[in-house]
């Protein structure tokens, strides 16, 4: 038994490290049916959400429509579509989302391009305060800051998310200012030292040769940026109160605001009770604009782990 | 004015690129963090005028651990989640990202599904799919294998599989990034390593303990803080949902939810220590 198990693994481990003399077809069908399985396993959940999206009532209720529904039932999505109010709220997600994710990656290019390329004292313990940054959960600074943006007045209001993300303190800043810091060291000074004897001055080098250097960082550091906020909902619901939005946080109260619309006698009261299929209509709204941009641009996403050189250097 | 030399002028421009961040560190991060150990002793006051603040000594952490019993219960219960959770997810993420080293087909493609999750995990969609019961694995406890399982297994290992099985899709969905580290980690591994180390006669297992997991160990140090941190503010964390709702409530408001987030900080940052300490002694031990 033992000895057996030990045979097996030996397989595994020869070929997941590279030795490629024995991929037998038996193992290589093993590696493929793992993966699909596990792959399976990971969508599952979209899967189920897709299904149950296009169930009328009586499929979901019915125990034998099981993955697909007898007929294509878009009335979910109607009523997804307006519990969320989703075109309106769209565009406001991607007002506060976007907006935040171009400052954020704007700032910490500078940051980067500060730490990688100039000598100045402190600079390590500098770094290490960067790192720290990503440690320190957020509910330690949130209460005096939401005291400071409420003396402001940007509560209510995207500056309370522009501000920090200004300032290199914005959601995960400090993996993308460590980003653009691997970046620039990566690529060689040659060219910006050549510019400078040419008398060029230091912004001047970073605007016209070090950031076209830099744009895959800065595809990737906008994308991450760019999701990350969308997926934010604590303290957007904290900073932006009933003012702002985003399709998240409708989601999250999605049940109480179909109820205030379908259920207790608002103006086109049906009396209809929410189901799954509302639900998961819902759901694959909010993460429909996301997927979207993950399928247009998911080898950014992929090569972002690659080129953030978080694998030593 | 004696004019600067060339280092002290480059170390001032190089103070001015990163002056963004050390304004917004001084004012947003190190700042908010004093204030709010301080705030955690006081008794705070939303008036009209601003904050009022009455010095209340340790009362507000005694609360928190005397009185407040669904907070002591909500950390234990996040601390319960986390030991069991980040050993399985890193286990699982280099798992897969062992098997998309490998010389495959479609790797672009699996790669695309295994890291969808971290684009559209966010709290509320993953509150919807947990109510809807998608994030466990559908009708296992029905399976023959299953029952087997269960019968020859006790206590805590029982419970261990119980959770594992409800949770599994959820565990899976925090592994992606922690899959693309490991893999970029996997593909920087010097091939002439292998080699030698075969010549010598190591067999496959050998090398892959012996050459494979310590060239990972910086990753699996970097992927444990990552998946602690992110496990730790997520939105559907109950113990950060405690702390936001204590903000607002009359009897406790500013000044316990800041002792509160000051005591979840002490944690995280203990389970943080722990667990680097404990991996990097293992290396020490063995390669020191």
């Amino acid at each position: 038994m033992k000895e057996t198990a030990k045979k097996i693994s030996n397989t595994f481990m020869s070929i997941s490290i590279g030795n490629r003399g024995q991929n037998g077809l038996l193992f290589k069908s093993f590696v493929y049916i793992l993966l699909i399985g596990i792959g399976f396993v990971y969508l599952y959940p979209l899967l189920y959400m897709g299904s149950y999206s296009l169930k009328s009532l009586d499929d979901i209720l019915n125990p034998l429509v099981n993955w697909i529904p007898t007929q294509l039932y878009f009335d979910n999505f109607s009523k997804a579509n307006q519990v969320l109010s989703f075109l309106q709220t769209l565009i406001e997600t991607l007002y506060v989302t976007a907006l935040p994710a171009i400052v954020q990656t704007a700032v910490a290019s500078l940051i980067g391009y500060g730490f990688a390329r100039f000598e100045f004292p402190f600079k390590k313990t500098l770094l290490v305060f960067v790192l720290a940054t990503f440690i320190i959960p957020p509910q330690l600074t949130m209460i005096p800051r939401y005291v400071f943006f409420n003396e402001l007045g940007f509560l209510g209001n995207i500056q309370s998310f522009l501000l920090p993300a200004l300032l290199g303190q914005g959601l995960n800043s400090a993996i993308f200012i460590l980003i653009f810091y691997q970046f620039f060291r990566m690529i060689p000074k040659s060219l910006e030292e050549a510019a400078q004897l040419d008398g060029a001055g230091f912004l001047r080098v970073f605007i016209v040769i070090a950031i076209p250097m830099a744009v895959p960082a800065f595809i990737i550091s906008f994308l991450f940026s760019f999701v990350w906020y969308w997926n934010e909902t604590y303290l957007a619901a904290l900073y932006f109160g009933n003012e702002l939005t985003t399709l998240p946080l409708e989601l999250n109260k999605f049940v109480a605001t179909y109820q205030k619309l379908y259920s207790a006698g608002g103006e086109d009261a049906t009396g209809d009770n929410i189901n799954e299929g509302i639900r998961m209509a819902g759901t694959m709204l909010t993460i429909l604009p996301l997927l979207v941009v993950y399928f247009l641009t998911q080898k950014w996403f992929v090569e972002g782990i690659d080129r953030s050189g978080i694998t030593g250097e | 004015m004696k004019p600067l030399s060339m280092k002290t002028k480059k170390s001032l421009i190089g103070y001015a690129f990163i002056s963004p961040w050390i304004v917004g560190f001084a004012v947003l991060t190190a700042f908010p963090v004093f204030y709010s150990l301080f705030l955690s002793f006081q008794k705070v006051k939303v008036t009209t005028d601003g904050i009022q603040t009455e010095y209340v000594n340790f009362d507000n952490f005694s609360y928190a651990f005397a009185v407040d019993a669904l907070f002591t219960q909500k950390i234990l219960t996040f601390l319960e989640e986390l030991v069991l959770s980040v050993p399985i997810i890193i286990v699982f993420s280099l798992i897969i990202a062992l098997l998309l080293n490998m010389p495959i087909k479609f790797k672009g493609f699996f790669r695309t599904i295994f890291f969808l999750p971290v684009i559209i995990a966010s709290g509320p969609v993953m509150k919807e799919l947990m109510e809807q019961g998608v994030t466990s694995i559908p009708s296992i406890e029905q399976y023959a294998i299953f029952e087997m399982i269960m019968s020859g297994t006790e206590g805590f290992l029982n419970e261990l599989i119980i959770y594992l099985m409800d949770n599994l899709i959820f565990i899976l969905w925090f592994s992606g990034v922690q899959i693309l580290i490991f893999l970029a980690g996997l593909q920087k591994v010097d091939h002439q390593i292998y080699e030698a180390a075969k010549i010598d006669g190591a067999s496959t297992w050998e090398l892959f303990w012996k050459v494979t997991l310590p060239s990972l160990t910086p990753m699996v140090i970097v992927n444990t803080i990552y998946t602690i941190v992110m496990y730790s503010i997520f939105a559907l964390n109950p113990v950060i949902d405690h702390i936001q709702v204590n903000m607002f409530e009359i009897k406790t408001g500013l000044g316990y939810a800041s002792a509160l987030a000051w005591i979840y900080f002490l944690v995280i940052a203990i389970v943080l220590s722990i667990s680097v300490g404990l991996l990097t002694l293992r290396v020490n031990k063995k390669y020191g």
